[in-house]
């Protein structure tokens, strides 16, 4: 504890956790407690007044996300905090690197296991987990992607433990979203509390369009100067249908839907009032599964019958390139240290969260001899589900879980618990500490470029672990500060 | 830089229908603030039944009222369906929410003014209360929605990109605005007059007058008019007054110029047919006098005019956007 916290946050207590704001860091400039002091000065009724003026201004600008149920659609927004969460320039190079080499590691992974082979060959990985997995696409063996790039959009969510070690949780290598808000976050704040960041120096977040359009024309084929890109959204009724217009918009280019699209002649046209317009580079926002009825589920509306066929051809650039989810895995999750080792010779800049492996002997008897403290995840599943955490569960729960773990090995991974970090947070009766993680966002065409901050999601509840916005959980402005 | 940004024709066609159901709603407004002015005491329900038949909406009404058990017209009914009920098709909460559904489509395109206005708009619609459909707060109520139309015409005409696109969304607010002044001018033929003498005239006058109201064009119209009024003067004026806004000639001279915009400035060619129906249009309005069109049979040539208006959008829609079908409600 120190003197910020008793002066300005008179019943704010982190407990065990690390706090965001309040724990000291030797290069935060002086910056949170500038912020605690313009928190204290602007007080706790101006605050929520003017939280809740700019939440309604996400409604009215339409910064949705859309629930539908059976008779209505619902306009949700993400919850906003007000109160910015900080990183530091030293932390800001930890994160920025450290996302760096890991996407480098995953698209090393793709074309190994696209191509060659070799890591499954060498023995670092089961063949099984790879070429056995639901999402391997035999379809993209051996065909050669521009600049070795098959992930060029990569969320990757880190988190920080009781320690202040960042660990990371998951890569979403597929089509990660809610960039958007981190942009539309700032705006946000600078309209809505230009006096907390007044004379702070940050990170602009402003680029993200340009470096990914910029990525998008890297990939294009060959002989064009000013290829015509695309995003290919499954249209207004996708609940992230926001974001796909905010970066269409960003981007500068038309945003489309499967419908809009033909293929002739093994290359891609959209339907515009002068007829067909040739199209070199897909940014899509939807599954594999839906791209292509000719090849994948046949039944899919959303998206282009030959759409593989003209890529195999060589006539389209597709973002992020078909078979990605054989990277993110849950199962292959916990082979990226190896796998980071194994293709760039370095250990991770940021570790994974421990994972013991079931598969293997010694993360199956550390498993069953330390069940009450893991949670246990099966590596198929995603959303949660079939998960036992093992400090919550009761007997009967954890003996289910070690019979399963003991039917098949394979089909299990488990982890400590983490207590996230903390940040203070506006809510009903002041302010208090929420856990919350952080999205960074990789954007790679030749080369890879992190968008300063990323998304910080913040679990609204008190207690709570669960950051995702289906969940209830909000975000925060996130603040990279500039060095010097 | 480009010389020309591409359009999805999904998007043109988008642009013209956001155009057309917001003019139709900025309309219904007009409708609803018309009906309620020809109310007399006895005559209400005359009035509000106008309402239904110049928008065909006879056997979804009839289905209304005998599920409510209500025998003949209920104005207050009418008014609900029009201004609460969200799943009529010719009723405002609906035509918003269809505008509100292309502009969402739209959005990569159009303002974020544009959008965040609409948005707002919408939830005014979806916040209407029996309570709003009552005594003067009615007339207030087609006040706001007016207003808040011509919000909506006002940030267009300030932050619209003016590429192929603007054509579009305008080509279909005037063809939508040409067949809403028929509309207006339809509701007069349907409204009950006392047999003869002086009553006869001065509720004939006070209907025009109404009339002419709703579409704004009162005053114009008593600066152009002589000292005698007649009718013949007043449906000249809205069907081809050159400089009256709304006036049906002025919305097809205004086609004929988008449509030659587009053909010209744009390159796009196929608006040919289009052009030909615009230019028979006019022809049709201006080739016979207004004693004769009402001799004749002032609903029948307004009937004539929405036919022609129709093709003259599924001409558009053919050459320029995907998927064009006719509109079943029309």
């Amino acid at each position: 504890m120190n003197v910020t916290e008793l002066a300005r946050l008179p019943n704010y207590d982190a407990g065990t956790y690390f706090c965001e704001l309040t724990r000291r860091r030797p290069d935060d400039g002086g910056v949170p407690d500038k912020l605690l002091v313009r928190l204290d000065r602007i007080g706790l009724e101006a605050l929520h007044a003017r939280a809740a003026a700019a939440e309604t201004e996400l409604i009215d600008l339409g910064i949705t996300f859309t629930v539908y149920s059976e008779a209505t659609a619902i306009d949700r927004i993400l919850p906003f905090d007000c109160i910015p969460r900080i990183i530091t320039p030293s932390e800001w190079r930890t994160i920025e690197t450290a996302s760096i080499q890991r996407v480098a590691a995953l698209n090393a992974f793709l074309a190994d296991v696209y191509g060659p082979g070799k890591i499954v060959k060498d023995g670092v990985i089961p063949a099984d987990l790879v070429f056995g997995n639901a999402n391997y696409r035999p379809e993209m063996k051996d065909f050669p992607v521009t600049h070795g790039t098959y992930v060029h959009v990569c969320g990757i969510d880190i988190i920080r433990d009781e320690h202040g070690e960042f660990r990371i949780l998951e890569d979403n290598a597929r089509t990660p979203s809610g960039v958007s808000y981190v942009i539309e976050n700032r705006h946000l704040m600078l309209r809505a509390f230009p006096d907390l960041m007044a004379g702070i120096k940050l990170l602009p977040v402003d680029d993200y369009g340009r470096r990914l359009r910029a990525a998008m024309t890297e990939i294009a084929p060959g002989g064009h100067d000013d290829p015509q890109v695309v995003l290919l959204s499954p249209g207004i009724y996708n609940s992230a249908y926001f974001e796909h217009v905010f970066l269409a918009r960003e981007m500068g280019v038309p945003l489309v839907q499967g419908s809009d699209l033909i293929v002739e002649n093994d290359h891609v046209y959209m339907r515009t009032t002068v007829g067909l317009c040739a199209v070199h580079t897909i940014y899509r926002r939807l599954n594999d599964d839906f791209l292509d009825p000719e090849v994948f589920r046949p039944d899919s509306m959303l998206g282009v019958p030959g759409l593989i066929r003209a890529w195999r051809a060589g006539n389209v650039a597709i973002a992020n390139a078909v078979g990605t989810g054989v990277a993110d895995d849950k199962a292959v999750y916990a082979y990226m240290p190896r796998i980071i080792k194994y293709y760039l010779g370095e250990e991770a800049i940021i570790q994974n969260v421990q994972t013991n492996i079931c598969r293997e002997a010694e993360g199956l008897q550390y498993t069953l001899d330390h069940l009450h403290e893991l949670v246990i995840k099966p590596v198929g599943e995603s959303g949660g589900y079939g998960i036992t955490i093992g400090p919550r569960a009761s007997k009967a729960e954890l003996e289910s879980a070690r019979a399963a773990l003991l039917a098949d090995p394979a089909q299990w991974i488990s982890q400590p618990m983490i207590g996230l970090s903390v940040a203070p947070t506006l809510a009903a009766d002041g302010i208090g500490p929420r856990h919350l993680d952080l999205r960074p966002f990789v954007v790679t065409g030749r080369d890879s470029w992190v968008l300063p901050g990323g998304l910080t999601r913040v679990a609204m509840k008190q207690g709570s672990l669960i950051v995702n916005s289906s969940q209830g959980g909000g975000s925060k402005d996130t603040w990279v500060l500039a060095e010097g | 830089m480009r010389q020309e940004p591409v359009l999805l024709s999904r998007d043109a066609e988008g642009l013209f229908w956001m155009a057309r159901y917001l003019e139709r709603v900025e309309n219904l407004a007009r409708l609803i603030d018309v009906s309620q002015s020809f109310e007399s005491p006895g005559y209400e329900a005359e009035a509000w039944f106008a309402l239904i038949r110049i928008n065909a909406d006879e056997k979804p009404y009839a289905k209304l009222v005998s599920e409510s058990g209500f025998d003949g017209v209920d104005p207050d009914a009418v008014k609900r369906s029009y201004l609460l009920d969200h799943n009529n098709p010719t009723g405002i909460p609906y035509n918003l929410e269809m505008a509100r559904t292309c502009a969402r489509t739209l959005r990569p395109l159009i303002s974020t003014e544009m959008w965040r206005q609409i948005n707002v708009f919408h939830r005014v619609i979806q916040n209407i209360t029996t309570a709003d459909l009552e005594g003067d707060r009615l007339s207030r109520l087609c006040m706001r929605i007016k207003d808040n139309v011509q919000a909506h015409t006002g940030i267009t005409e300030g932050t619209l990109y003016r590429d192929q696109g603007w054509q579009f969304y305008q080509l279909g607010r005037v063809i939508e605005r040409a067949d809403q002044t028929t509309r207006l001018l339809d509701i007069k033929y349907h409204q009950l007059l006392p047999r003869e003498g002086e009553a006869k005239r001065v509720a004939d006058l006070t209907q025009w007058n109404a009339v002419l109201r709703a579409a704004a064009g009162y005053h114009a119209f008593k600066r152009l008019s002589r000292a005698a009024f007649s009718p013949e003067d007043v449906v000249g004026f809205l069907l081809r007054d050159p400089s009256f806004p709304r006036s049906v000639m002025l919305c097809i001279r205004r086609v004929e110029q988008h449509l030659d915009d587009l053909r010209r400035h744009h390159n796009l060619s196929g608006t040919n047919e289009a052009i030909e129906r615009a230019e028979f249009l006019r022809e049709f309005l201006t080739d016979r006098s207004t004693r004769h069109i009402i001799d004749a049979g002032l609903h029948q040539y307004l009937d004539q005019i929405q036919i022609h208006l129709m093709e003259l959008a599924g001409s558009i829609g053919r050459s320029f956007f995907r998927d064009w079908r006719p509109e079943a409600a029309a």
